[in-house]
Formats: structure tokens, sequence, C-alpha cells
């Protein structure tokens, strides 16, 4: 039995007379991998930010499964949410740029250890260990995505490719349980599109976890999801597995049809 | 724990009593009069009030103009205690109570101002400053425009150098630590931070009341060793000076900080001489720096010792020419 992990309620946003999301209603289940597809503009990296905290809805509910029931999250902040198992990449990366690699994905498990600050401002021997095993936890995510040669590598200096990637290890560093990937292969070639097609696929199936995934490249986004939704102005305009989404006359016209886009 | 850790501390040890040790042969042999002291004090007390700042502006990312208003917190909390309890108790208690003032004020302060960013974070911290300074010249308490005179003089330099230094370990240790990592990644990239699970006012926060804190630890040893205050020696241009030895240093670089605050204190002394000329030769350095290295002197790197002196290598070492 599969237990549903996320859902959403007549979920709107307006901005000024703008409705950006309009009464969506999309639910994930634990160790789902979903396609988030739709021409520009139609909504998707709003429904992103409204389930990751950033926006807070207009009307409607957004409810994740805390271990016991769904609960409804709506006022919580994109923090609060991430502590509840939320992780997200951005469109635009956002790593913290000044940091290595290393510390990239440290920083991003501070969320699930305590801080003790006097040991670290006493170096007491507990902080070295802390560092220690905190570096080691870093360094294994780090081996398992190829990424462990480039740990001292100042996370500005590398390659395009590599920063999406770092990004996706740093958002694995929080243990989260659904990961939201805006528009993963955004600017990259076939071949890292790709690799990032297995790396998606080895992420759900190693970690267990579920994944939302906002994407353009269709060759990717029907290669690995397992469900579709698609949003259109806004709206819900469809669901279901890749092969139903294809044939799908709304999605086709949305696309191919009328408006060219 | 392991070898290196320790060796590393140890050394670092070496390199803060050697510097204390050095000025005070110098003071012995008469090479330092009672005019180097007084300069040696007044560094250590900029490198006290500027690791502080650099912390908020420098780390967490914050530009903050306030400054100079926590320092009058510390100095009129320390000189009007000093009023009522005499002795070396009196100047130990109204530091702790102007540290402690300076602390809750800035979080009162902070909650709601760091919100703004940049400019708007500027003027806000301004003008907090501002108004420390206007109620503490209209307070009866704190005799107005005129100050509070004859503290008593409790201050000697071999104080501030050690509580110079251990702001900088304090300050160190925290930046190369879980907290310390979290206010960079705020200051890095907000949004990311947020979306990994940091709550990121309460980091700013942190960093902003740690600042005030050793602002208020300056101002107390200021106000003692000065042994007069008046608000407007914490004026706006207060706030800048302290901010100077910042940028010079590089933002975010502590020993930048600390060399920086030690060599404008020896060039202020030297300029002494020149009279009314001393602040233009004192801007026109600024100036040029500023179009040398406009990143500051260090960017925002630091001094590493790990890499002298276990990786070989030359160089001086910061912490002896702390105080220096």
């Amino acid at each position: 039995m599969t237990q549903t992990i996320l859902k959403t309620h007549d979920l709107s946003i307006r901005f000024g007379g703008v409705t950006a999301v309009d009464h969506v209603n999309i639910e994930a289940s634990e160790n789902e991998l979903i396609g988030l597809i739709g021409p520009n503009g139609a909504g998707k990296t709003t429904l992103f930010n409204l389930l990751t905290g950033v926006y807070r809805p207009t009307e409607g509910d957004v409810a994740l499964f805390d271990g016991q029931k769904l609960g409804i999250v709506n006022q919580q902040s994109p923090a609060k949410r991430a502590r509840l198992g939320i992780a997200r990449t951005f469109q635009n990366i956002r790593l913290f740029e000044s940091r290595t690699v290393l510390e990239n994905v440290m920083i991003a498990m501070n969320s699930h250890t305590r801080a003790h600050t006097w040991d670290a401002i006493l170096r007491l021997p507990s902080f070295y260990k802390h560092e220690a095993t905190l570096k080691n936890e870093a360094r294994q995510l780090l081996s398992i995505f190829d990424m462990l040669g480039v740990q001292d590598t100042l996370a500005t200096n590398l390659p395009y490719g590599q920063q999406r990637r770092l990004e996706i290890v740093r958002a694995l560093a929080t243990k989260p349980k659904i990961l939201f990937l805006d528009e993963p292969a955004a600017g990259m070639n076939p071949q890292e599109t790709a690799d990032l097609t297995r790396l998606i696929k080895q992420v759900q199936q190693e970690f267990k976890m579920t994944i939302i995934l906002i994407e353009h490249d269709m060759n990717l986004v029907m290669a690995v999801s397992e469900r579709l939704y698609v949003l259109e102005y806004g709206k819900l305009l469809a669901s279901g597995t890749p092969a139903e989404i294809q044939q799908n006359a709304d999605v086709i016209r949305a696309y191919l049809g009328e408006n060219d886009t | 724990m392991d070898q290196t850790h320790i060796k590393y501390t140890l050394s670092w040890a070496a390199m803060a009593a050697m510097g204390f040790v050095l000025i005070f042969m110098a003071q012995m042999v008469g090479l330092i009069g009672h005019y180097g002291v007084t300069t040696i004090v007044l560094i250590g007390i900029n490198v006290i009030a500027a690791l502080g700042l650099n912390l908020v502006v420098g780390i967490s990312g914050q530009f903050s103009l306030g400054h100079a208003g926590f320092m009058a917190i510390g100095a009129y909390a320390t000189a009007l205690i000093m009023g009522v309890l005499p002795g070396v108790m009196g100047f130990i208690v109204g530091m702790v109570t102007g540290i402690a003032v300076s602390g809750i004020v800035a979080l009162i302060v902070g909650i709601p101002t760091l919100r703004l960013r940049g400019d708007y974070l500027a003027i806000a911290t301004l003008g907090f400053a501002e108004i420390i300074r206007i109620v503490i010249m209209n307070l009866k308490i704190t005799n107005g425009p005129a100050g509070i005179f004859g503290i008593a003089p409790f201050v000697s330099w071999q104080l501030v150098y050690i509580l110079a230094v251990i702001t900088l370990i304090i300050v160190v240790n925290f930046v190369r630590s879980m907290p310390g990592r979290a206010i960079i990644a705020v200051r890095d990239n907000e949004i990311a931070a947020e979306s990994l699970g940091i709550n990121t006012t309460k980091y700013k926060v942190i960093a902003f009341v740690l600042g005030a804190l050793f602002a208020a630890m300056a101002g107390s040893l200021r106000a003692s060793f000065i042994q007069s205050i008046a608000p407007k020696d914490y004026a706006f241009m207060q706030s800048i000076m302290i901010l100077i030895i910042i940028v010079i240093g590089g933002i975010g670089s502590m020993s930048g900080t600390v060399i920086t605050a030690i060599a404008l204190g020896i060039l202020d002394t030297l300029l002494q001489n020149f009279g009314s000329l001393r602040m233009v030769i004192y801007s026109v350095i600024l100036i040029v720096v500023m179009l040398i290295r406009p990143q500051g002197i260090f960017g925002s790197r630091e001094l590493s010792l790990k890499k002298w002196l276990f990786d070989g290598g030359d160089g001086h070492d910061t912490d002896h020419t702390e105080n220096a």
C-alpha cells in the first residue's frame, strides 16, 4: 500500500488580477516520481513555490504527511517545511558560491543536526568529533554522486552541469521525504541530460523518496516520470501516465495546437 | 583529538603570548612611552569593535551603520555604574551590564530591522544609533551634551590585549562552526538557505547581537581608559571609523580587520604632528587603498597559520601583530 505524502485542495494564488495557480488538486505518494509539465508561464514554478512555502496560498490548502497524518501547512515557512522533509532545487541555480562543495553539503546538514555553539567557540574535543562526523557524512554523499574529487572547489568555480548536480546533492543532505526539482536539465547539453536522467532514477531508487520534477525536456520527463500533471494558464489540464499524456488531445493542443508554443 | 589541532592551538597561544611579551619588553626598555601605550590601547579597542562589526557586515552580510550606538550603550552603562559602585568591582559590573544591555537592545532592534536589506538596513541602523545618542544627550542621568567626567581608570594595555585576543578567538571559532556556516549561507543565498531549513532571521539576529556585545565591550573599555565620555564621541563618524577598518582590511576577513586596525592606529599616531593636514593625508591614503584594492587588503581571505606552520612557507603571523 502506498501512502499519500502530499496533497493539495483547490490550491490557488492570485497576484493582483492574475490567477497564477487556479484551484489545483494534485497528490503524490511515497517513492513516486511525478513530472509537472506545461507551456512557459503555466504556473509550474509558482506551484512549486506554494508547495515549498515561498508563497502562501490565496485560497485552498497544502497538506503534508508528517509521519502520522496529513497536516495543513499553508502558513509554514520554507524553513519549517524543510524540516518536515521537503527539499528543492532552483530553476536558476542557488548555491552558496563563496563556499566549497563540501561546505555546501555540510550547511545543508545543519538543519538536522544540533548546533553546539559553545563547543565550537571553546574548540572542545566534542566539536572536532562532531565536525569529523559531519564531514564524513558529507563526503559519503558526494562520493555517491562522483563529486568527491571536487569537494574543495568553490561552488562558483564548478562547471554548470556539476553545479546542478551539487544542488541536488545539497538538497539530499537534508534527508528529505519529497524532493522538488525545478528544471534540472535547463541549459544542459545532451550528454549532461543523459547523466541527469540516470541520476534522478538513482536518487529515487537509492534514497526511497518522492520526487516531483518540472521539466521542459520531454525525453527526460517521459523517461523518468511514473505519472504526469499538465498545467496550462494556472489550471490543471490533465494527469496520467506518460503514455496517456502523450495521447491526450488537450495536451497536444496546448503544446502543439493553435498557440504554437 | 588529533595532534594537528593541538599543535595548531598551541602555536596560536604561543603567538599571542609572544606579542604580549614583546610589548612588555618594549615598554620596559623604554621603546614605548606613555604615548605608545595609549596608541596600543586604542588599537586594541578598535580591534574589538571592528571584529564585532565584521561579524555583522562581513560574515552575515547585514550592512549596519549603528555600531557607535552599541558602543555608547557599553560606555554609558560602565560610567553610570562606576559612579555608584566604586573600585574595580564597579568597572567589572559596569562592563558586564553594558554588554548585557547592548545585547538586549540589539535583539529588540534586530528582529524588526533585519528583515530590511542593504541600504534600508543601513539607514535603519543609522537611525537607531542617532536615537541612542539623542536620548543620552537629553537625559539628566547621563549629564546631557557635557557627558560624564572623572571615570576611574582601570584599563591597562594588558587587559585590552587579553580581551582583544579573546574576541578574536571567539569570532574566528564562531565563524568556523555550524552556526557560523549557517550565517554565511544566509549571506550567500538567503532563499537557498531557507529552503534547507535554516531559520534565516534567527541567524541574522545572532550575528547582529554578537556584534553588539563586542561593540559594548569596546565602548566600556574606552570609557574607563579615556576617563570621560560625551554623546559626540558616539556620533555617526564613530560608526564610520570602525566601518573603514573592516572595509580596508577586507570585508569578512578577520585577520584583515586586525592588521588594518593596527596600521590605521599607528598611522593616526604618526600623523598627529601634521595638525590639520592629518585628516587630508588620512583620506588620501584611504582613497588610494580603495583604488588599488577595492575588495580590501585581504579581500575575504584569512591569514592561515596552518598553511605556514604545517605546509612550510614564510611570512609574519597575525596574532603577533595583534597589538604590537
